[in-house]
């Protein structure tokens, strides 16, 4: 395998549109001739969808939910960047640019990342155009407000609901293309499988979850758009049924994997309660805007927080990063509660919380306008605790929230397979080690309103429509074939574990040896312990009913078989990458005052893992990131 | 605590389906009332029995995709609180609880607590949309939008299209949902150009799927668990007499 970016030349600034430009057209009147799959209809799946649907070619979307309305992006609460400036507090292209290189820790491409920040600003217009209601000022002009790891106020918002606005717009562009007849629609269809034919993504096998057919889709190219793997880790702030599974089996049909060991942390989420726990809730970053973070100075103080004088607390992140402040970046947000957890001085049953305190925003500004910026926050959090945040401090601790790594896709966000597509959180590509808040629904849409659709077309232009194969053709019934065999297999184990289960211990593991913190040792040891699991689940799988019914233990048990095996290359690329960088914190590697400490020497390159069979090793290609624009240096944040 | 669950099992959308009667045991206050599901669920397959079907994803109240009625009312009957969010701290020791799926013509049951709700999306696919196709927007303040108009068509706009309105009315009907996004577009300057035609398509989409007249008994903003309030039925009512006076002129 040869990675090659097809990053274009010329000026960082001018890269994008002389590509644009280069791009090669298919002519209108042949558009129609070609079919495209996109699977996943979040942000990125649905605005891909609709985009291609408008342009004239034929797709069919996929999506497992009963609705392409409820994607998981819809969970998205605090906003989205855009470099227009309307704040004139000196943001621009260059500076949101600058900001993403620096909170990925400089393991992002500038070439990717430039174009994110240019095309930030046509994704406002057009959602505006599509009316999504973002939040206003009274003068009729969009409100803006900041966010972690910046420094001006560039985050568009619609109250705590940007990602479910922002999806609706995209939902309701693709049920207009699928009234048009240009979007066919497969709800409650999950991926089983990619077809290759000549070595060229040309379809794909699906399973139908309400019947249980198994089916085949032939198109001319393949777009993947399902999301990220936070489910690795069991608990996360991801829906129950974000899976890695599209992009995983991907992998093994031969696209490379990159930087799976990039995972972030959110640090405000509602701490942990029992082992029933089915998911971790978010409390929205923008909280950081007001609240502030504290624990108490003494070890083990059981006291209630309203009686904690201001004297002995400890409001750390003010404290140790003062012009940053309660703002700072979310991997050293998270690591800086565990720290405090860890010394004895979190709170709460369980000691693993730190408080998020609104007292002084609320004397400062009066509890109607703390009400009416987080009203629906504030309600959330009593739902789930029982807790009243008004009254008192809310308890928070980090959570697995977004996966950085993904698929390796080069500057057309095509995969090392040709005619494979990848966009959203699915692929790896702008946010580096780390990922900034709001900058995922802007690159999800930055990947399917504005770059897809033309380097899609590139693309099919080479392509000719007379060559998509048939469904019936060889490749198609043997992939479709191997699907059978897997789900025959899966009920033959007839054992005595649930699917559940094993997918509990499995996160329990990932996130003890490779969650906030890691080190050798442990990376050592859970590279044993995976496999011993993968080995008991194969051999102890409990599955009731049969295939051909909407069965979700089966479903359940398929995601879970990719997790085992997927869990055993994020640990692997986590082992490799012996240095700390963004949300990868090497406890061998930090500074005095414990803060990741980067080695550009020998690993300033993206990790893109090839597979080599089930028993075998992944080999390792390394893409190096040379910087131009940006001097790599020491992220800061003090 | 422990309690007893009557379930509606129905094993597919042409079986007659029953109640069936589990005991939930040594539920924890602090489980979502999905959670309390998974356990019982958990608990029936290692007994080798089919787990209780339901549909859910994003357990935090904003995905729309989880469904139950429980003891009579949809999600539970806990103000502005999808079933995923409902906690078992608001059941009590020993309690009977009765969970059935959305019952409505338009919504048939898939398997036990599953429901299609693909009427709902045609109804979008009918018009719900401001038909800007991607590219040439212009900036995005050129038009200012004032804010109370603004914030209004957020309050619409927030509908998840779970379709409790439609389970908790006697005549299953969907106003609420359809009167949501038809006011949320009528109340912004995007939203003007297809304002007359949209909504008599998206009304005639919805008779045509077989949802009920609305005789605004009010359950349906009851149940909302985003608050939806029936004044959008008003300003949909509104909206419609007014596309049909300019259609006849
Ligand atoms: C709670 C929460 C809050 C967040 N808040 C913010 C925020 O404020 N700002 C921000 O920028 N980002 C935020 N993020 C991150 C952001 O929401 C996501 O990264 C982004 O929405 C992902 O979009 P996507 O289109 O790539 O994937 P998704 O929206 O996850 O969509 C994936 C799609 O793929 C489909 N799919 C998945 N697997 C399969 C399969 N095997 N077969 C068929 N279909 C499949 C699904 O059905 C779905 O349609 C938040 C994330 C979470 C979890
Ligand atoms: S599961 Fe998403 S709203 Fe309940």
């Amino acid at each position: 395998m040869k990675l090659d970016a097809k990053i274009p030349s010329g000026p960082l600034d001018q890269k994008w549109e002389k590509h644009k430009f280069d791009l090669k057209l298919v002519n209108p009147a042949n558009k129609r001739k070609y079919e495209v799959i996109v699977v996943g209809s979040g942000l990125a799946g649905a605005s891909a969808a609709a985009t291609l649907g408008e342009l004239g070619y034929n797709v069919k979307c996929f999506c497992y939910q009963d609705s392409p309305r409820r994607a998981h992006s819809i969970a998205a609460q605090g906003g989205i960047n855009s470099a227009k400036n309307y704040q004139n507090d000196g943001d621009s292209v260059h500076r949101l640019f600058y900001d993403t290189i620096k909170g990925g820790d400089f393991r992002a491409r500038e070439a990717n990342v430039h174009r994110l920040a240019e095309v930030s600003r046509n994704i406002i217009d057009q959602c505006v155009a599509q009316g999504v209601p973002f939040a206003r000022e009274y003068s009729g002009m969009l409100a803006n407000r900041s966010f972690g790891g910046a420094q001006v106020s560039r985050t568009f918002y619609a109250r705590g609901q940007t990602g479910q606005q922002l999806l609706l717009g995209a939902y309701q562009a693709l049920s207009r293309q699928i009234a048009a007849g240009k979007v066919t629609m497969f709800p409650r269809t999950e991926l089983q499988d990619v077809v290759l034919v000549d070595g060229k993504a040309k379809g794909i096998v699906v399973r139908n979850l309400v019947t249980g057919e198994i089916s085949s889709h032939a198109a001319d190219a393949v777009v993947m758009a399902t999301g990220g793997y936070g489910p690795v880790f069991y608990l996360s702030t991801n829906a129950v049924g974000c899976n890695v599974s599209a992009t995983y089996r991907a992998y093994k049909r031969g696209a490379a994997f990159a930087n799976p060991c990039y995972t972030q942390i959110h640090p405000t989420c509602i701490p942990v309660t029992g082992d029933h726990q089915s998911k971790l809730t978010l409390m929205s970053e923008s909280l950081r805007n007001d609240g502030r973070v504290w624990v108490p100075k003494k070890k083990g103080d059981e006291r209630r927080p309203q009686d904690i004088p201001e004297a002995e607390r400890d409001y750390y992140l003010e404290r140790k990063y003062p012009s940053f402040g309660n703002l700072a970046p979310r991997d050293i947000a998270s690591r800086a509660a565990k720290e405090a957890c860890d010394a004895g001085r979190g709170v709460g049953p369980t000691g693993l919380g730190v408080f998020l305190d609104f007292q002084d925003a609320i004397g400062r500004q009066g509890e109607s306008t703390v009400r009416e910026r987080y009203g629906n926050l504030f309600d959330m959090y009593q739902r789930i605790t029982g807790e009243n945040a008004y009254h008192q401090p809310m308890r928070i601790f980090p959570a697995v929230h977004y996966t950085m790594g993904g698929l390796w896709v080069d500057y057309n966000l095509m995969s090392s397979i040709p005619g494979l597509f990848v966009l959203g959180e699915a692929n790896f590509s702008d946010h580096g080690a780390n990922r900034l808040g709001a900058s995922a629904l802007m690159q999800g849409l930055a990947d399917g309103y504005f770059v897809a659709p033309y380097t899609v077309g590139n693309y099919l232009s080479q392509e000719s429509p007379a060559d998509r194969p048939s469904t019936d053709s060889k490749p198609f019934k043997k992939v479709e074939s191997e699907v059978n065999e897997r789900i025959d297999q899966l009920f033959a184990i007839k054992g005595r574990r649930t699917p559940r289960s094993f997918h509990r211990e499995l996160g329990k593991l990932v996130w003890e040896y490779c969650g906030m913190a890691r080190d050798k040792a442990g990376l050592t040891k859970v590279l044993k312990l995976i496999p011993e699991l993968r080995d008991e689940f194969w051999d102890n799988l409990n599955l009731s009913g049969g295939p051909n019914e909407l069965n979700t233990s089966l479903e359940q048990a398929s995601r879970v078989a990719d997790f085992m095996e997927f869990a055993e290359l994020l640990c692997t690329d986590a082992l490799k990458r012996d240095e700390s960088c963004g949300g990868h914190f090497r406890t061998e590697h930090q500074t005095p005052d414990g803060e990741a400490k980067r080695d550009d020497k020998n690993f300033a390159y993206v990790a893109a893992w090839e597979y080599k069979g089930q028993s075998r090793r992944p080999t390792l290609h390394k893409e190096p990131l040379a910087y131009q624009e940006v001097k790599m240096t020491q992220r800061s944040y003090k | 605590m422990n309690l007893t669950l009557h379930v509606w099992r129905q094993e597919n959308a042409t079986d007659s389906g029953e109640f069936v009667t589990y005991l939930a045991k040594d539920v924890s206050p602090d489980m979502s009332f999905l959670e309390m599901l998974d356990v019982v669920n958990e608990d029936l397959l290692e007994k080798g029995a089919d787990p209780i079907a339901f549909d859910s994803d994003c357990r935090e109240g904003i995905c729309g995709t989880c469904s139950l009625v429980i003891n009579g009312s949809a999600h539970g009957g806990q103000k502005a609180t999808t079933a995923c969010q409902l906690h078992m701290r608001s059941f009590s020791d020993g309690e009977t609880i009765t969970i059935e799926p959305w019952r409505a013509r338009p919504f048939p049951v898939i398997r036990d607590l599953v429901v299609d709700r693909g009427s709902f999306d045609r109804i979008i696919q009918a018009g719900g949309y401001v038909s800007a196709s991607t590219g040439g927007a212009p900036d995005a303040n050129t038009i200012p939008v004032s804010k109370p108009n603004s914030d209004k068509a957020m309050d619409a706009a927030q509908c998840i299209g779970c379709g409790a309105c439609v389970a908790a009315c006697k005549n299953a009907s969907a106003m609420l949902f359809v009167s949501a996004k038809v006011s949320h577009m009528s109340l912004l300057p995007q939203g003007q150009v297809e304002r007359e035609q949209r909504v008599l398509d998206m009304v005639s989409q919805m008779d045509q799927e077989g949802f009920g007249a609305c005789t605004v008994t009010g359950s349906c903003e009851a149940v909302c668990p985003k608050e939806i309030s029936l004044d959008f039925i008003a300003r949909m009512n509104r909206e419609y007499g007014r596309a049909l006076i300019k259609s006849c002129s």
